[in-house]
């Protein structure tokens, strides 16, 4: 039955899934919960929506590149960079680990970490609006607890969804969504936020002192050190958190593969 | 005996499970997001639902038979099934859940041992019903019927 499972979420069994469509909207779906999993992602899927599904908040940063200081990239054949497109993030907020709540935290400080490629040099320093920030993240919950939702909110939570999740509501998710991700230009997929902003709140970085610059990328600013996404200690848990000790599952990450060496 | 029956049969059936409590709305929404592409959406997710839940209620079982009960293992568990059966629609099952939480919140063993066994019986009721649900389906489908749609209007 997990097999059949795997295969709804991968498409024919065993294979890739076929490349993203530019214009087709790609959900990150966090939950540690198997049968919750399946039941978002077929929500999402009816809805017209390209689903990667994981079980933790780490897998989610794993997916997103944010869990380390070297980005999993993707190259094409002419050795650009191909960016992750990511247009909204729906995660369950009681999980053990890492809650919803603490991972919306760190999304929404993140910044994209530089790229190297296979020769371990500095690739390409992306912009303020490459990162995940601006990416709406949706808090699922099945307690109604207005401080709950509250904190979320203050946080940068989208939405907040009460469990169960129905269909009304990912349709209200998504007709959202297709306001965001309309294409000016019909061969490049923008982002939201697409002028390169200057963002005067974080000091300038310094420059590297002996990395060598790839040539292939026409961006001459300086390039950014890495950042430490995870600076803070996780926050104690709450009294109506349910923080797990041990994961209660070993299920596999539903994911399209990035073919990048840095993940495994 | 004759598809049109068969398929009544189902839909009488159908609607006694929610009449009785056992299943609420959301075994509906389950139901919506079953079509062509996806024929057997619902039957597959229930059955997940059963493999966790055997799993969930069999560690339930293992802590709550410790000389220490240890409640920071136990509520965890609990909330997990509620979660699950809520999302198939299982609301005896959830209902159930909400009262084991209530104990083990208190630490009351000989409660949690109670409310253990009353989830159980509430679980294993579904199971039991929705097995039969999906065999009637079964039997329609290879009479080359089709499935009814589940009529809103109770």
């Amino acid at each position: 039955m997990v097999a059949s499972s795997e295969m709804m979420s991968v498409g024919i069994g065993g294979m890739e899934p076929p490349p993203l469509d530019l214009d087709e909207v790609h959900v990150l779906a966090v939950d540690d919960s198997l049968v919750d999993r399946i039941v978002i992602e077929r929500l999402l899927r009816i809805t017209s929506c390209k689903v990667t599904a994981v079980d933790s908040g780490w897998r989610a940063l794993e997916f997103l590149g944010l869990d380390n200081d070297k980005a999993s990239a993707e190259f094409d054949k002419k050795n650009n960079i191909k960016k992750l497109k990511v247009d909204m993030i729906i995660t369950d907020y009681c999980m053990p680990g890492m809650t919803g709540y603490e991972l919306l935290k760190k999304i929404k400080v993140s910044t994209f970490p530089p790229i190297f490629d296979s020769g371990n040099n500095l690739f390409e320093s992306l912009s303020e609006s490459s990162s995940f920030r601006q990416v709406p993240v949706v808090i699922m919950s099945s307690e109604n607890v207005l401080t709950r939702i509250d904190r979320c909110l203050e946080e940068g939570a989208e939405d907040f969804l009460l469990k169960p999740v129905k269909l009304a509501d990912v349709k209200r998710l998504r007709n959202c969504l297709t306001g965001d991700v309309k294409l000016s230009n019909g061969n490049k997929r923008k982002l939201p936020e697409d002028s390169v902003t200057v963002d005067t709140s974080l000091p300038p970085p310094p420059p590297p002192s002996s990395l060598t610059l790839s040539t292939n990328s026409s961006d001459s600013s300086p390039p950014l050190s890495p950042v430490e996404v995870f600076s803070s200690p996780l926050s104690s848990p709450e009294e109506d958190d349910d923080v797990l000790t041990s994961s209660p599952e070993e299920s596999p990450i539903r994911r399209q593969k990035m073919g990048s060496p840095g993940l495994d | 005996m004759e598809l049109v029956q068969m398929q009544k049969s189902l839909q009488d059936y159908t609607k006694s499970l929610f009449l009785d409590g056992v299943l609420d709305s959301q075994f509906l929404q389950l139901q919506q997001l079953q079509d062509e592409s996806n024929p057997d959406f619902v039957s597959q997710v229930v059955t997940l639902f059963f493999q966790d839940s055997d799993r969930i209620l069999n560690d339930l079982s293992l802590s709550l038979d410790q000389q220490v009960v240890d409640f920071k293992k136990v509520d965890p568990h609990v909330h997990q099934l509620k979660g699950s059966s809520s999302s198939i629609g299982a609301q005896r099952v959830k209902n159930a859940c909400v009262v084991f939480r209530s104990f083990c919140e208190q630490q009351n063993v000989e409660g949690c041992h109670r409310c253990l066994q009353q989830v159980k019986k509430e679980y294993y009721l579904v199971k039991n019903r929705l097995e039969t649900l999906f065999k009637l389906e079964q039997q329609i489908v290879a009479s080359g019927g089709m499935i009814p749609a589940m009529e809103l209007g109770f």
